[in-house]
This record gives C-alpha cells, sequence and structure tokens, in this order.
C-alpha cells in the first residue's frame, strides 16, 4: 500500500524517525554535516547578529596592536615618500625587492577567496555555504593590500597617474607593451569584479541586517541593502548576477597572477624569463590562498564562536583541497628547477648556486614549510580536522610561499649576466616594517570588517539546508539534495 | 621601433678594449659633463655607485699569476633595446633622430623595470636627492638636468654634446664633420681607447673601424643590436 511520504512543516523541524537505529543515523549526520544540522533561519539571523555585533577586550587589545603596526607602516612609508627609496636595502642590481614580493604575495592570498566562491558555487559544492564570505574578504582586502605595493614601490609616488590611461591635450598614453600596465590593468578589473562579486552576495544578509537593527546601524544597512525585499524576483536575478559573476570572476583570476608573474617573466633576467611561471605563480597564489582561507578560518571560528557554521568537514574538505595544490606546485616548482638545472646554462646555474649558497637557509625553509611539512601530514584526516595543527601548517604554507618570492624576485635579480653586478641583497627596516606592516593593516581591516556585516553567508546556509532532505533506503538514511537551479 | 637610415644619424662608439688602460679617467669625465652626483662609500659597498660609465675589472687566473681585463661599460644605445618595450610610460624611448636610447626624466614615475630588464645593469636609479659635495656644486654643467630622486638615468651619449654640435652646423649651413662631436668620455680618454661617431656616415672613424677582426658586441647573443662596439684581440693585459 502506497503511503505519502510528504510531509508538511518546516524543513528545520523534520522528526526524528521512530526507528532508533535510523535516529541514532540522522543524529549523526547532523552532528556532522551543517547542511543536516537545519536550525530555523531565524535563530541563525539572531546568531550571526549578536556575533557581528559583540567587541570583547580581546577584541579591542587585537585591534589597537594592530593599529599600532599599520601605523608604523604608514610612517615608514611617509619616511621613505620624503627622503627616497635610499633607505630601504635595494641596489643597482637587486631594484625589485620585498615590495614586489609583497605584491605577489598578497594578490596571492586574495586569490583562493574569489576561487573558492565562484568555482565551488559552479560545481555546486555545498561546503562553501559557510565559509564563502570569508574568503571573498580576504581577496578583497587582499586585493586592497597588494594594490598599494605598486605604490610603495615606485620612485615618484606623485607621478603615478602617468600610468594611467588619462586622455590629455599632449596625447601621451602609458605604453600597453609594458606587462606593468597588463597588470596594473587585471589587478583593477579583478578588485572591482570581486568586490561587486561579494556583494551582489551580502545585499540578502544587509537586508536581514537592516531588519533586525535599530539606530545607526539600520541606516547604513538600509542604504547598502539596496531596498532588497526579498521577492521571488529578486531571489532570482540574484542567482542569475551570481552566477554570471561566478563565470567571469574565474578568467579575470587567472589572468592577475598571470600577469603578476609576468612582470617578471617578460624580463629577460635569469631566473625569471620562463614560460612556466603563468600557470606556477597562478598555482603558488591558490596554494598560499587556500592556506590563508583556512588561517581565516580558524581565526574567525575560534574569535565568533561559530563552531555551528564552520565544522570538521568544512576543514576536511579544504585540507584536501589544500593537499592537492601542494602536490601540484610542488609539481611546477620541479619542472621550474630541473629544466633550469639540466639545462646547465651558465646563467641559470648562477642563479640556482645563488638559491642554494648565500641563500641556502632560506630556500631550505622554503622547501621545509611548503612540501616536507604538508604534504607530510596534510594526507591524514586527522591532521586536517585539528584546528591548531591546521593553524601551523598554514601559518608555515605563508612563510614558506613568503620566501619563495622574495627568492624569485630578490634571488634572482642578484645574480645576472655581467659578474661585476653581482650584488646580494638584504633588507632594511623599511621593507621590514612596511611588510609587517601591512599584514597587520589586512588583519585590522578584516577585524573591523567583521563587525560591520554578517561574516557568515546566512541566506546561502539556509538556503543550503532548505534544500537537504534524508530518504530511507533500507536500513540506512541517505541525504538527498534538491537542485533548483 | 626599427631604425630606418633615411633620417638621422647612427651614433656609435668603439671600445678598444686592448688599449683600455682602466685609469677611470672617462668616468671621472662623465660625472662632471653629467652631473652625475658622487657615491658615499657606504652607498658604494651597498652597490648603489652611480656611474653612467664604469670600468668594470675582472681578474683572470690565481695569484701571483694574475691578469686583470677592464671592460668599460656604459648604456650600449641598443637598437632593440629590453628597456624600451617594458617601461609603462614611454620614458625610456627609442630616439629617430639620433637612434640612441633616451630617458625622459621627468616622465619617469620610478618602477625600475627598465633597470631589471637591461642586461648590461647600466641603468642608474637616483635612490637619493642629487648631493655634490663642495666644489662640486659649483661646477655643475648648465646643459644637463640635475635629477630628481626616483628617477632612472643612464648614458645619453652626451646628447647635450650631439644637439649642441648639430645646431652649430645647422647655423652654419653645412654638414656635421666626423669627430666634430665627442663625449666627455671619449674626449677624456688618454689612450683614444674610445672613438665616437656616426656609423651611417661611411667616412667617419667609427664607420672604418667597426669591420675589425677584433670587434664583438658585448652579450650579443641577446640580440640587443648595441651601437657600443668592443674591440679586443691577442693577449694583451695589464700587468705582463
Amino acid at each position: 500500500m502506497l503511503e505519502s511520504r510528504a510531509t508538511i512543516g518546516p524543513y528545520w523541524d523534520e522528526p526524528l524517525p521512530d526507528d532508533e537505529h535510523l535516529a541514532r543515523q540522522v543524529e549523526h549526520g547532523r552532528e556532522e554535516h551543517l547542511m543536516l544540522d537545519a536550525r530555523p533561519p531565524a535563530e541563525l539571523n539572531q546568531l550571526t547578529l549578536a556575533r557581528m555585533r559583540q567587541t570583547g577586550p580581546r577584541f579591542w587589545i587585537a585591534l589597537a596592536g594592530l593599529g599600532a603596526l599599520t601605523l608604523a607602516f604608514f610612517i615608514a612609508w611617509a619616511i621613505q615618500i620624503v627622503s627616497g627609496l635610499g633607505i630601504t636595502g635595494l641596489n643597482r642590481s637587486v631594484m625589485w625587492g620585498p615590495y614586489i614580493a609583497n605584491l605577489i604575495y598578497f594578490i596571492g592570498i586574495g586569490h583562493a577567496g574569489t576561487f573558492i566562491s565562484a568555482a565551488l558555487r559552479l560545481m555546486r559544492m555545498d561546503f562553501r555555504r559557510p565559509i564563502a564570505r570569508a574568503a571573498e574578504t580576504i581577496t578583497l582586502f587582499g586585493l586592497a593590500c597588494a594594490a598599494l605595493f605598486p605604490i610603495i614601490h615606485v620612485g615618484r609616488i606623485w607621478k603615478l597617474f602617468y600610468m594611467l590611461p588619462i586622455p590629455n591635450q599632449r596625447d601621451l598614453w602609458p605604453n600597453f607593451r609594458s606587462a606593468l600596465f597588463w597588470d596594473m590593468m587585471a589587478i583593477t578589473t579583478y578588485l572591482i569584479g570581486s568586490t561587486l562579486f561579494m556583494y551582489v552576495a551580502l545585499i540578502p544578509d544587509l537586508a536581514m541586517a537592516r531588519d533586525h537593527m535599530t539606530g545607526w546601524r539600520r541606516k547604513l544597512y538600509s542604504a547598502l541593502s539596496l531596498g532588497w525585499r526579498g521577492t521571488e524576483g529578486e531571489w532570482h536575478r540574484l542567482e542569475v548576477v551570481s552566477n554570471l559573476l561566478s563565470f567571469v570572476i574565474i578568467p579575470v583570476m587567472f589572468s592577475v597572477h598571470t600577469g603578476v608573474s609576468w612582470n617578471l617573466s617578460m624580463a629577460i633576467q635569469p631566473g625569471w624569463h620562463s614560460a612556466i611561471f603563468g600557470p606556477f605563480f597562478v598555482v603558488g597564489a591558490l596554494y598560499s590562498g587556500v592556506a590563508a582561507v583556512i588561517l581565516v578560518m580558524i581565526i574567525v571560528r575560534k574569535t565568533m564562536r561559530f563552531g555551528y557554521f564552520m565544522r570538521e568537514e568544512h576543514f576536511n574538505a579544504m585540507g584536501i583541497f589544500l593537499l592537492i595544490l601542494t602536490l601540484t606546485w610542488i609539481y611546477f616548482y620541479f619542472a621550474e628547477w630541473i629544466t633550469n638545472w639540466y639545462g646547465n646554462l651558465p646563467l641559470e646555474k648562477a642563479v640556482q648556486a645563488m638559491l642554494t649558497g648565500p641563500l641556502a637557509p632560506l630556500f631550505y625553509l622554503m622547501l621545509f614549510c611548503n612540501i616536507v611539512v604538508p604534504l607530510g601530514t596534510l594526507w591524514s584526516r586527522r591532521v586536517r580536522t585539528s584546528l591548531p595543527a591546521m593553524l601551523v601548517i598554514g601559518i608555515l604554507i605563508q612563510v614558506g610561499m613568503y620566501i619563495e618570492r622574495v627568492l624569485i624576485v630578490s634571488g634572482s635579480l642578484s645574480r645576472n649576466e655581467l659578474p661585476f653586478n653581482w650584488v646580494n641583497y638584504t633588507p632594511h627596516w623599511p621593507e621590514v616594517t612596511v611588510t609587517l606592516g601591512t599584514l597587520a593593516f589586512l588583519g585590522l581591516l578584516y577585524m573591523v570588517y567583521t563587525r560591520f556585516v554578517p561574516i557568515i553567508p546566512v541566506w546561502e546556509v539556509y538556503e543550503g539546508q532548505a534544500m537537504q532532505g534524508s530518504r530511507r533506503v533500507g536500513r540506512a538514511v541517505m541525504s538527498t539534495r534538491t537542485e533548483v537551479h | 621601433m626599427a631604425e630606418e637610415q633615411s633620417n638621422g644619424h647612427k651614433w656609435t662608439m668603439i671600445v678598444d678594449a686592448d688599449k683600455c688602460t682602466g685609469c677611470q679617467a672617462c668616468v671621472v669625465a662623465c660625472h662632471a659633463e653629467n652631473n652625475v652626483p658622487v657615491s658615499s662609500e657606504d652607498e658604494v659597498i651597498r652597490g648603489r655607485a652611480m656611474h653612467w660609465m664604469r670600468i668594470e675589472r675582472y681578474w683572470e687566473g690565481e695569484y701571483p699569476n694574475v691578469k686583470a681585463r677592464f671592460l668599460p661599460v656604459f648604456c650600449q644605445q641598443c637598437g632593440n633595446a629590453p628597456c624600451e618595450p617594458v617601461c609603462p610610460v614611454y620614458a625610456s624611448y627609442h630616439s629617430t633622430e639620433e637612434n640612441i636610447n633616451i630617458q625622459v626624466y621627468n616622465r619617469c614615475v620610478g618602477t625600475r623595470y627598465c633597470g631589471n630588464n637591461c642586461p648590461y645593469r647600466v641603468r642608474i636609479f637616483n635612490f637619493w636627492a642629487p648631493r655634490f659635495d663642495a666644489p662640486l656644486e659649483q661646477q655643475l654643467n648648465p646643459d644637463v638636468t640635475v635629477r630628481s630622486p626616483g628617477v632612472m638615468e643612464k648614458c645619453t651619449f652626451c646628447i647635450q654634446r650631439i644637439r649642441r654640435g648639430r645646431e652649430q652646423a645647422n647655423i652654419e649651413g653645412r654638414p656635421l664633420e666626423d669627430g666634430e662631436i665627442i663625449p666627455a668620455c671619449a674626449q677624456a680618454c688618454p689612450t683614444d681607447a674610445l672613438v665616437f661617431g656616426d656609423k651611417w656616415d661611411e667616412n667617419s672613424r667609427v664607420a672604418q673601424m667597426v669591420p675589425s677582426e677584433r670587434q664583438f658586441k658585448l652579450l650579443e647573443n641577446l640580440g640587443t643590436e648595441p651601437a657600443v662596439y668592443y674591440l679586443k684581440g691577442g693577449e694583451t693585459h695589464v700587468g705582463e
């Protein structure tokens, strides 16, 4: 006899099956998976908004610390503008130093956010739902910090507008053949694109915040949510725009780091002039970027107590992604190194001798951080789901990838065609201050941001939860998923 | 930017390395002529010696059988210059009149990309505001800009002398004569190791010397087509 399986009632209030065995399975699923552990949207809203408005003493201490470092950064920058780049350690051969490495690094950590969000969205991966915005935010601020570095780097910051294609009476245009110009265009496009991408997905949450807040926050969110009411037409358009932007942003993302790498590889400097640099840098960026997203997830989960949203399954999934990227990165690095090594050309050999000679401590530290540690640990689920372990691995990958960029930029430059001009490079205080200060600045922006917008895309979470169901097959309960796209 | 013979001159320098004694008179002359600041000892140790022209000294062999090799290196005024396409603001561009590589100081924003892409490393960045210790500030050349901090600069083949020579010839209504224009370095060279002239003028000294058996170009394999030719032959060196 047929009986209707359809139950009428809210999706978050599905009763447990009467059978004890099945009930245990359902409960286990709810513990493991956010998507199965549905709660009423109102509860999730309250949870997110409450955390957003919380600022304990530790928040203010961290804010003050990061603020002080940020201040030091801006002071160092001001001193550098006034007194000239002479205060840095750069020299006649190593004209690009950590400032360019920082540009690559910060674009790199900003890389993964939008990629995770856009690519996983298109692939319908549910584990992206609670972490998408935390990842997109790091893209936004990572790019903003990266965009500072060409400005910090140039000799005459007050003439920087020459690089922009501004119509002028002398018909002077920037040089469209310059890789720096391509890079500038790519970064600008990506910054605008990823800001839009993030903002579009933010609108329903801003409207939600508007409906629950009073005072100045209500005014702020009213303006920012652009009059969102949540009609069916609005949701439909949001879906269309998000999918479109996802498709658009992925190629732009590739173009950005390819552009950055071409700054180096278009030059005939030995150690730079390599066709592999485009894809190699994209992979490197994703590698450090995914590690950065994991770090941010850990910090956000811990400090804002979002254990409900960010669970073991998310860290596990991100850990697997990181492991894949580790392997890809190793493959590219190996391919680049062995080609130069086997070719045995004097200049490439000189660069490699530089890396394994005077720079050997940095070089082997980089290999340890980027290869030994992730490859040795990430295969284990226990490591991937352990937050302290992932914190350490994430930080090590940041260190390793940062060193890798410095080695490529400054290490290569210190060896060139005429041995008379071989000069080694040591950073001076401005480079150190500016680098640490920018990291602090990124943290500061992120901290402040989490107190102004819901860092969890709540609507995406309950959209995912609403599409989940369970179905009994024999003695097992299977989770099912509805495609509404 | 292809160089066409129909217009202008192909200014060319010949460096006879066999004649060079490494005396550095050219380096000093260049500093004086082009208002190049004198770097302090500290700056030189930090690898920031500001010379538009430098004598690269290479040692060969082990003590006591050491031979010194001198190589005067300055901007090679490449016909196919790697520094030109990379500049985002056209501060480094190719002149169609002199057929040399020009650096426009007031256009330069100081990205230093040209410096990285120059295989000869002859582009100099102004890390500091220029400073001339007394009495050097009394002898600055009024024909040459004193460059502001944050811009790249390099050898110009003494373009102020080229311009002046050409204008003088124009006033007098005659073509330029070979040897009329001499850059400061060539003028100062006591052994006549530096010869300057227009390679497209078939009768010039330079044009006669270029086909020499001893001739080579620095880093010729890179295809930069330098306008500087080096002469080197036999086993001539200092300290024998």
